[in-house]
């Protein structure tokens, strides 16, 4: 019974292990760098981006039909050129970063609509906004497990400055000369995680997996690696149970998955061990006057 | 059923009501989409100006008319619409235009089928909004003889609006329909040689069930009747369990719908890939489906090959 519910799925189906899989890969990376986006208040700012990405592989499908390869280079590029855009202006102009980010992407969203529709059908754009995690194919794995790679081992080098900058971006400046080159690194880590995202989950969801986790997991630890340790557990832990719901509850899997992180979400925002509603409102009473 | 019928009576009722126009520039016909406007094509012949609002290789299920289909419809003498739920944009846009055309609905005496739903229970269905014609199978041209019907409505309505020409229309249509009928029996000829356990053919969008019932062959798709669905993991798995009980190997994605579900099936399953086959629109005039019978000529032996392999 419980065999048949929980493990049976993923012993018997192939699309089942993979689809596994590559929730593991993207929890590895998008966990870490969610925790950072939550740290330096981005969390907005990658919503944005994940937008930003639509053109580039909407230009890749027009080009290869629904190729992995195409696509992921195609957002690739235009999802860090809008980042390069946004800050050219934000440091040229008057306009701070993140609305200069908000005109790109907005920009960037509609010409991404736009040209699926221009030669592909609804159904096209259906597929690039929500994409399958049922279908993620061998070539697809292969590239979110590398992006996962390329991710914590670019993290493991940058990691000290990163978290000084998060924390105290002036002694940053005065001891090494200014923190945009790892904000410009980072930056980069989030466009390729978005893009290892969009291929399982479709751009739109595609930061789920990533927000959802980094935020649950304020709740409960404290440090910044307990931090990107908890959000990458507790991403894989909704890839996991929002794949068996999708199995034993025939939902689709892709909002399954997000939601499972969602209700993570709510449930740590209630009852969380660090400034939680619980901690705040109905604190234990172990310090006694 | 009763509705259906009441509006195919309404609309050819309007059709006898309308002004016949005898002069000798060609009628300006709009139909639906490619299938439609290459039936109109045979039997109008030089004598219709066809328009062709869903073009070749697009879906007609999730289509976005643009401005440019608005102004055709409003010009035009004659629509030819499929009905049975195919495309129920189509009489708002057409009424959006001020259209002043007559509607000819060309399956207007097909023996509608039901949806799949009752004979392939991958409970996508309830995904689906429920329209007022949405528990029929709009796709009746997949079998050549609902294809005889269509052409004799399209040659029925066009004799109406143009009396002048009306035995140049009867002459088109009887060798177009003789052309049908040969071709009907070459279908099922073709299909015959199968062994039945054989006749079992998986595609990503079952625009099929007229075929089947038609010429015998059973269709299983893995998605529901519209192709913008996206399946749960209960709903593949139950397809990959039925594709491994009964040891199906033929394999079709169509020319409309993700290739990428239909790589995940093929791997989990050992089953190939049959190629393409055409089924709501037709391809393009260099391809290799650009009429209605060109469709068959390809699709028949390409489900033939892959369900030999059965």
């Amino acid at each position: 019974m419980i065999y048949d519910a929980l493990i049976a799925p993923f012993v018997e189906y192939g699309f089942m292990r993979r689809a596994l899989v590559a929730c593991l890969a993207l929890a590895l990376g998008g966990g870490p760098v969610g925790t950072f986006l939550v740290l330096r208040r981005m969390s907005l700012m990658g919503d944005a981006m994940s937008h930003a990405i639509l053109p580039g592989a909407a230009i890749g499908f027009l080009i290869a039909g629904l190729s992995i390869w195409w696509m992921s280079a195609g957002g690739l590029v235009a999802g860090l050129s809008i980042v390069l855009l946004a800050a050219i202006v934000s440091r040229t102009t008057a306009l701070k970063e993140d609305a200069s980010l908000a005109g790109f992407y907005l920009i960037s969203l509609a010409a991404g609509v736009l040209i699926i529709s221009l030669r592909g059908s609804s159904v096209d754009l259906l597929h690039v906004l929500f994409g399958t995690i049922l279908s993620v194919t061998d070539d697809a794995l292969l590239l979110i497990a590398s992006i996962a790679t390329l991710t914590l081992v670019t993290l493991a080098v940058i990691y000290r400055p990163l978290v000084i900058e998060c924390f105290d971006p002036a002694f940053l400046r005065a001891t090494t000369g200014g923190g945009t080159l790892w904000h410009f690194i980072f930056l980069a880590l989030v466009v390729v995680n978005l893009v290892a995202g969009f291929q399982a989950l479709g751009t739109l969801m595609a930061l789920g997996l990533m927000m959802l986790p980094a935020a649950a997991a304020r709740f409960w630890a404290g440090e910044v690696w307990s931090l990107a340790a908890l959000s990458t557990l507790l991403a894989f832990l909704s890839g996991l149970v929002g794949l068996l719901l999708s199995y034993n509850f025939n939902l689709p899997s892709g909002p399954s998955i997000v939601l499972t992180a969602g209700v993570i979400y709510v449930g740590s925002i209630a009852l969380g061990t660090r400034d939680s509603l619980r901690t705040r409102y109905f604190p234990r009473a172990h310090f006694h006057d | 059923m009763r509705k259906l019928i009441a509006l195919c009576l309404s609309l050819t009722l309007a059709a006898f009501a309308a002004p016949a126009q005898a002069d000798e520039a060609p009628l300006k016909v709009v139909a639906s989409f490619s299938i439609l406007g290459d039936m109109v094509k045979n039997v109008a012949g030089a004598r219709a100006d066809v328009t062709v609002i869903v073009g070749p290789d697009s879906d007609a299920h999730s289509f976005e008319p643009g401005p440019g289909h608005a102004s055709a419809l409003a010009e035009a003498d004659l629509l030819v619409i499929n009905g049975l739920g195919f495309e129920p944009w189509l009489v708002r846009l057409a009424s959006a235009a001020r259209s002043k055309a007559t509607y000819v609905v060309a399956s207007y005496g097909v023996s509608a089928r039901l949806r799949a739903a009752d004979t392939h229970d991958h409970a996508h269905e309830e995904n689906h909004a429920p329209t007022s014609d949405g528990d029929f199978d709009p796709h009746a041209w997949q079998s050549l003889r609902n294809g005889i019907i269509y052409v004799r409505n399209i040659a029925e309505a066009l004799a109406k609006k143009d009396p002048a020409h009306a035995t140049l229309y009867e002459a088109n249509a009887e060798s177009y329909i003789a052309e049908l009928s040969r071709l009907d029996e070459w279908v099922r000829a073709e299909i015959g040689r199968l062994p039945p356990q054989k006749r079992k053919v998986i595609t990503t969008h079952d625009a099929f069930g007229y075929f089947g019932a038609a010429y015998g062959v059973s269709f299983i798709a893995p998605v529901g009747l519209s192709s913008n669905a996206e399946p749960s993991a209960q709903a593949l798995a139950g397809l990959v369990d039925q594709i491994r009980r009964e040891q199906i190997r033929a394999l079709f994605m169509e020319n409309m719908t993700s290739p990428r579900m239909m790589e995940v099936i093929s791997r989990e399953t050992g089953a190939e890939e049959g190629g393409t086959l055409y089924s709501d629109a037709l391809s393009a005039p260099g391809g290799p489906a650009p009429t209605y019978t060109a469709m068959f000529r390809h699709n028949v032996p390409a489900l033939i090959a892959a369900m030999q392999k059965n």
